[in-house]
């Protein structure tokens, strides 16, 4: 079954939290062999939004910019058997540290 | 069969059944609306077939066997179901391999991966004693919904919101390991202590106690106590939900009016269940550090055992606050640790904790709090501060016998003397 975990920035960077920690987390799912796939985004800064309207007309606008103090850093998309395996992963990812969260969701399956 | 004998009517022979039934159907197939299915369905053929052929020998394999024919059945009516099914089972064996079977029953009992799949942290919280009433009480939806005083189609959409987590966000049907289990049962426990305190509380309504749900509470946690014997928390929350409801009949007056603690009549105690809560208070606190709901126990059973208010060990209560407070630190504790240490110490001591929760956001209106602020206020003779306070509670208590209580004790304050 696999599940995406939506990797949401807190408030506050935590500094026990660093690239040396991501790196592991990164290898122990890749040598688990579980990882489909995964990214971690550009600063938001970098974002750019586009809404199409009912007549077609195209909308392009810089941001957008962090409203709430939760922005969307990066993404794994996991094959495990269950949720708990998932969360299990979710627990040890560091973006669940530091007033961080990790958002676990199913992947929508029409196949079967 | 070594459960509380309550009743012996078929049906609850059968509630007791059906649990056992359906945890070890999900476990062989591992899909809760399939074994709610088929459960039904082989009891309702016990219930044609008994009365004609008589009981079996062993009547929950004959139940099993019946309702794995009907799952069979529909799965053989249905290949794209008994597909996702069979992908799903060969998953589930992958994360935790099925155990082998008990061969001393008559079924072997997998309730306990059930109690840790209702109760599991994914769910809505208030989702979680609803399915547990439903899965391992063998509480209809209907019987469910009236416990909680939820209208039946409202309770049919949680259960069904619940079943549907489980299903497609894949919520396993497993009992943690141990290294979990320290995590995990706390939730289980809270689920059921949750269920009682609703039953005996109930937060709206006219009737004060719904007995019903505060003993299938009791009930689940004899089913859970029996799971796991060495879990000593298990014991010291049965413990504590026994030596609370022993005092039942002496909580409401004959026109179901509130009686506190200390205008209760003792002779209407359940001598025979403090007798037991007593047992399993000893069990909760022996072998290891404490754990909140054991504290609470000895808490309880130190009131239990007291003849009256006054010959009450207050010291010793106000010390097991203090383990508490260590233990699971709440301003709810806080707030009863208080009103033990205005026994001990007298109200102005009480008092003066009391006023230092003032700002605790958690006691903003919880009712408990400014009628143990009013009770201190009347005992030191400031009554217009005490009706103020009684006024205050009044304004956020629940149920109709506890607004009737506060009534009778703003009015004493406001005609002192009278």
């Amino acid at each position: 079954m696999k599940y995406m975990l939506l990797i949401y920035s807190g408030a506050t960077t935590d500094p026990a939290c660093g690239v040396e920690d991501w790196m592991a987390y990164d290898k122990a799912v890749r040598e688990a062999g579980i990882r489909v796939s995964s990214e971690s985004l550009a600063d938001l800064t970098t974002a750019t939004t586009v809404t199409v309207g009912p007549a077609g007309e195209r909308t392009v606008t810089d941001g957008p910019f962090a409203e709430t103090r939760e922005v969307l850093g990066g993404y794994y998309v996991i094959d495990v058997p269950d949720l708990d395996v998932a969360l299990d992963w979710a627990a040890r990812c560091p973006g669940a540290r530091g007033g961080g969260s990790v958002v676990v969701r199913p992947v929508a399956d029409f196949g079967l | 069969m070594d459960e509380r004998p309550v009743e012996s009517s078929v049906e609850w022979v059968f509630r007791e059944e059906r649990g056992r039934l359906l945890a070890t159907l999900v476990r062989r197939f591992g899909d809760l609306d399939l074994a709610e299915d088929v459960t039904s369905e082989a009891i309702e053929a016990a219930l044609e077939h008994w009365p004609v052929e008589g009981v079996p020998d062993r009547p929950g394999a004959w139940l099993l066997t019946t309702a794995r024919r009907k799952a069979v059945d529909r799965l053989r009516r249905d290949q794209a179901y008994a597909a996702r099914l069979a992908v799903l089972q060969v998953e589930a064996d992958r994360a935790a391999p099925a155990p082998p079977a008990d061969a001393g029953g008559d079924l072997p009992d997998e309730r306990l991966q059930l109690f840790f799949t209702c109760a599991h942290p994914a769910l809505a919280a208030e989702d979680r004693g609803a399915l547990t009433l439903r899965c391992l009480a063998g509480l209809t939806t209907a019987e469910v919904a009236r416990a909680f005083l939820l209208p039946p189609a409202t309770m049919a959409q949680r259960i069904v919101r619940a079943k549907k987590k489980i299903r497609e966000a894949r919520i396993p049907f497993r009992v943690p390991g141990a290294d979990e289990l320290p995590e995990r049962l706390p939730g289980v426990l809270q689920v059921i202590y949750s269920i009682f305190t609703e039953g005996y509380a109930a937060s709206s309504g006219a009737r004060l106690q719904r007995l019903d749900l505060a003993e299938e509470a009791i009930r689940l946690a004899w089913i859970l106590r029996r799971l796991l014997p060495s879990e000593r928390e298990v014991a010291g929350l049965l413990a504590l939900m026994l030596l609370i409801h022993a005092r039942r009949e002496a909580r409401t007056g004959p026109d179901g009016e509130i009686v506190l603690l200390d205008e209760q009549d003792r002779d209407r105690w359940d001598q025979s269940m403090i007798e037991e809560g007593g047992d399993l208070v000893l069990v909760a606190l022996t072998g290891g550090p404490p754990g909140p709901y054991g504290v609470q126990a000895a808490i309880a059973a130190l009131h239990d055992e007291a003849a009256d208010v006054a010959s009450t060990d207050w010291p010793q209560i106000v010390a097991l606050y203090d383990v508490l407070v260590a233990l699971a630190p709440s301003p709810v504790v806080a707030l009863n640790r208080a009103a033990a240490l205005a026994m001990r110490d007298g109200p102005e001591a009480g008092l003066a904790l009391l006023d230092e929760l003032a700002d605790e956001p958690r006691l903003r209106g919880y009712h408990p709090y400014p009628t143990a602020r009013a009770d201190l206020l009347r005992r030191l003779g400031r009554f217009p501060e005490a009706a103020a306070a009684y006024r205050e509670a009044l304004e956020l208590a629940g149920t109709e016998p506890e607004r009737a209580h506060l009534r009778r004790r703003l009015h004493a304050v406001e005609t002192p003397g009278a």
